[in-house]
C-alpha cells in the first residue's frame, strides 16, 4: 500500500446471507482524497459502503484502514478503528436534541460538537431541537456533523442528496465542499446525481452491477458528459443480469 | 462515572462546556423534591414516616429508571436488587455493624455486584428473554430467602434490628423524623449523582442506545459495556434504596424480594413517566398518596381503583403524567404561539 493510503479494498466479494452483490472491488483511497461513487439504482454502492462498515457478509478480499486490516471486525470496531459512516436513512437518535445526539457518540479528536455546527449554520441555530423535530435536510445535516464528532479517518456518505429540497441541497453541498476542500477530510461519498458531486471530488469510481467499470480522474467525466452518461446508461440486455437480480442468484459466483 | 471518553471530551474545549452538561430539569428536580419534603415536614409533622415511605419508593424508581428509562432493559425482577440491599443492610446491624452510612453502603455495593453479574445474562437476549430473566431471578432469590431461614429469618424476616444515631447525633425516633431527613439526604443525593450522569457523555450513550442500539454500535459506543455499567449501577442504587427501608424501619420482610414489589416499581415509573427522572418522583407521590387514600375509602378495593387510574393514563399519555404535562405545554405553547401570530 502507499504511504498515504488510508482506506483500500482489494479483490473484495460481498453480499448478503448467501447472495452475493460485488464482485472483486478494489478501491483505494488516499489520506485526504475525496472520491465520488457512481452507479444506477442497484448497482452496489450501498453494498460497498456496508462492507466497508461490517454490515454485509464479506466472501472474499480484503479491507484496510490505514494499513490495517479490518475485514474480520464487528461494525462497532471498525467505527472506532475510524470509520464515520453516514448511511441513507440518516437515523438520527430522534428522542435525543441535536446537541445530545453529538455529545453521545463524540470522540476526542478535532472535531469537536461545536466545530461541527459551525460546518452547519442551520443545525446550529437548533442545537435544542430533537431529532424527530427537524426536518430531512436538518437531518441529514446532523447524521454528518455525528459522524464527525466521532472524528473518523474516513469519512462515508451514502447518497446524502437523496430526497432533499434544492435548497438544502445547496447548503449540504457548501458544507461538503468546505469539509473536503479546506479540512481535508478523506470522503468517500455515493451519490447518483454526479454532476452535483464530481467538482467536490479528485477521483471517481463508477460501479455497474456490483464492478467497478472505471475509476479515474473525477474532471475528466465532470467535463465529458457523455462519457459519463455512457458510464450511468441503463445495461443493455444481456446474460448477466443487474445486481438487484444477482442478489437474488443465491451462491452464485463471477 | 467510569468512562473515559467523559473526561476526555469534557477537557475538549470551553466552547463545548455550553453544550448540554448542565442540565436545569435536573437541577429542578433537586429542588422540587427539597421544597415538596421540607414543606411536608412543616405542614404535615405527623405523616413523616409516610413521606420517608414515598423517599425510598422514589428512589427506587429512579434505580429502575436507570435500568429501564435510560439503558431500555425492561426487568419483572427489580425487587432482587432492592431486597439484596434490605436483607445486607439488616444482617449487619445484626452482625453488630450498626453503623447506618457504611451499611447502607454496603448494601449499595453488594447489590451492585449482584447486578454486575446479572447484566452478562440480561446481555444475550431481547426484551422478552429479559422479561423472563429479571422475573426468574428476582423469583429465585426470594425462594432462596424463604428457605434461608437461618440466616434470612424466612417468612418471619429480619427482627430486632438496631441502628445507631447517624454521624452518632440523630437516633432515629418513634415519629420517623429521623428516618424521613435521612431518606431525604440520600435520595437528593443519588438524584444529584443520577442528573450528573444523565447529561454526561454515558447517560447520552445510554440514551442513544435505548433510541437506536445497533446505530449506537455503528458509531462506536460499546453497547454492552455501556449496559452492564448501567445495570450494575441501577441495581447498587436499588440496594441502597433496600437499606434504607431496613435501617428505617428497622425490619426486613421477606416482601421485598417478592415479585409484587418488582411490579410495584415498575407500575410507578410508568405511571410517572420513563427516562427523565421526574417521573420515578411523581409516580412514587402519586402511587403512594393513591394507595393511601383509596385504601382508606375502600380498604379491600384500592387496587381496582389503582388499576383504573393506570389504564386510563396510558390510553390517555403513555408516557405517564411528566409525558402529559409535557403534551399539555408543548399544546399551551403552540396555542399561544397562534395567538400571537395573526397580530405580529
Amino acid at each position: 500500500m502507499s504511504v498515504a493510503e488510508e482506506l483500500a479494498l482489494e479483490g473484495v466479494i460481498a453480499g448478503y446471507d448467501e447472495a452475493r452483490v460485488l464482485f472483486g472491488a478494489d478501491l483505494s483511497l488516499a489520506a485526504g482524497e475525496t472520491v465520488v461513487l457512481l452507479g444506477r439504482n442497484g448497482a452496489g454502492k450501498t453494498t460497498l459502503i456496508e462492507t466497508i462498515v461490517g454490515c454485509t457478509r464479506l466472501f472474499a478480499g480484503s479491507v484496510r484502514l490505514g494499513g490495517r486490516e479490518i475485514g474480520g471486525l464487528p461494525p462497532e470496531a471498525r467505527a472506532k478503528a475510524g470509520l464515520g459512516w453516514v448511511p441513507q436513512e440518516r437515523n438520527v437518535f430522534r428522542s435525543l436534541t441535536v446537541e445530545e445526539n453529538l455529545l453521545a457518540v463524540a470522540r476526542p479528536g478535532p472535531w469537536t460538537p461545536a466545530r461541527a455546527l459551525a460546518l452547519f449554520p442551520r443545525l446550529r441555530e437548533r442545537r435544542g431541537h430533537l431529532g424527530w423535530q427537524l426536518s430531512g435536510g436538518e437531518q441529514q445535516m446532523l447524521a454528518i456533523a455525528r459522524a464527525l464528532v466521532t472524528n473518523p479517518r474516513v469519512l462515508l456518505l451514502d447518497e446524502p442528496l437523496e430526497g432533499l429540497a434544492p435548497v438544502i441541497v445547496e447548503e449540504l453541498l457548501a458544507a461538503l465542499a468546505r469539509l473536503t476542500r479546506e479540512e481535508g477530510t478523506s470522503v468517500l461519498l455515493a451519490e447518483q446525481r454526479a454532476r452535483l458531486v464530481l467538482p467536490l471530488a479528485s477521483r471517481a469510481v463508477v460501479l455497474d452491477r456490483g464492478r467497478i467499470v472505471h475509476d479515474g480522474p473525477a474532471e475528466a467525466l465532470a467535463t465529458h458528459p457523455q462519457r459519463l452518461a455512457a458510464l450511468l446508461a441503463p445495461p443493455a440486455e444481456g446474460p448477466r443480469g443487474d445486481a438487484s437480480a444477482s442478489i437474488f442468484s443465491s451462491g452464485s459466483s463471477d | 462515572m467510569a468512562d473515559e471518553r467523559t473526561a476526555e471530551i469534557a477537557v475538549s474545549g470551553a466552547e463545548d462546556r455550553a453544550f448540554g452538561l448542565a442540565e436545569p430539569a435536573g437541577i429542578g428536580l433537586l429542588w422540587a423534591i427539597a421544597l415538596g419534603a421540607l414543606g411536608t415536614a412543616w405542614f404535615f409533622p405527623l405523616h413523616l414516616a409516610l413521606a420517608a415511605d414515598i423517599l425510598i419508593l422514589a428512589l427506587f424508581a429512579l434505580s429502575l429508571d436507570l435500568v429501564l428509562g435510560f439503558a431500555g432493559i425492561v426487568s419483572l425482577g427489580h425487587a432482587a436488587f432492592f431486597g439484596t440491599g434490605a436483607y445486607v443492610a439488616g444482617l449487619l446491624a445484626l452482625a453488630g455493624w450498626r453503623e447506618p452510612l457504611s451499611g447502607l453502603l454496603a448494601a449499595g455495593v453488594v447489590a451492585g455486584l449482584l447486578g454486575l453479574v446479572a447484566s452478562f445474562l440480561l446481555l444475550r437476549g431481547r426484551d422478552l428473554s429479559r422479561l423472563m430473566v429479571t422475573l426468574g431471578l428476582g423469583m429465585m432469590l426470594h425462594e432462596a430467602a424463604n428457605k434461608a431461614a437461618w440466616l434470612t429469618g424466612g417468612a418471619d424476616g429480619l427482627q430486632g434490628i438496631r441502628i445507631d444515631p447517624i454521624a452518632g447525633l440523630f437516633a432515629f425516633d418513634l415519629f420517623g423524623r429521623t428516618a424521613f431527613f435521612y431518606s431525604l439526604s440520600v435520595t437528593l443525593l443519588a438524584v444529584a449523582l443520577l442528573v450528573r450522569l444523565a447529561t454526561s457523555p454515558f447517560g447520552l450513550a445510554l440514551r442513544a442506545i435505548r433510541a437506536n442500539a445497533l446505530r449506537a454500535r455503528l458509531l462506536g459506543i460499546d453497547v454492552e459495556r455501556h449496559l452492564v455499567i448501567a445495570h450494575g449501577l441501577g441495581a447498587g442504587l436499588a440496594g441502597i434504596a433496600g437499606g434504607l427501608l431496613a435501617q428505617t424501619t428497622q425490619f426486613v420482610s421477606l416482601d421485598v424480594l417478592a415479585f409484587q414489589r418488582s411490579a410495584e416499581v415498575l407500575l410507578v415509573l410508568l405511571l410517572g413517566g420513563a427516562g427523565n427522572l421526574w417521573g420515578a418522583v411523581v409516580g412514587a407521590v402519586v402511587f403512594k398518596l393513591a394507595h393511601e387514600t383509596l385504601a382508606s375509602i375502600t380498604v379491600h378495593y384500592w387496587t381496582f381503583w389503582l388499576g383504573a387510574m393506570l389504564v386510563v393514563l396510558v390510553l390517555f399519555a403513555s408516557d405517564g403524567m411528566t409525558g402529559l404535562a409535557r403534551q399539555l405545554a408543548h399544546r399551551m405553547r403552540r396555542r399561544a404561539g397562534a395567538r400571537r401570530a395573526p397580530g405580529s
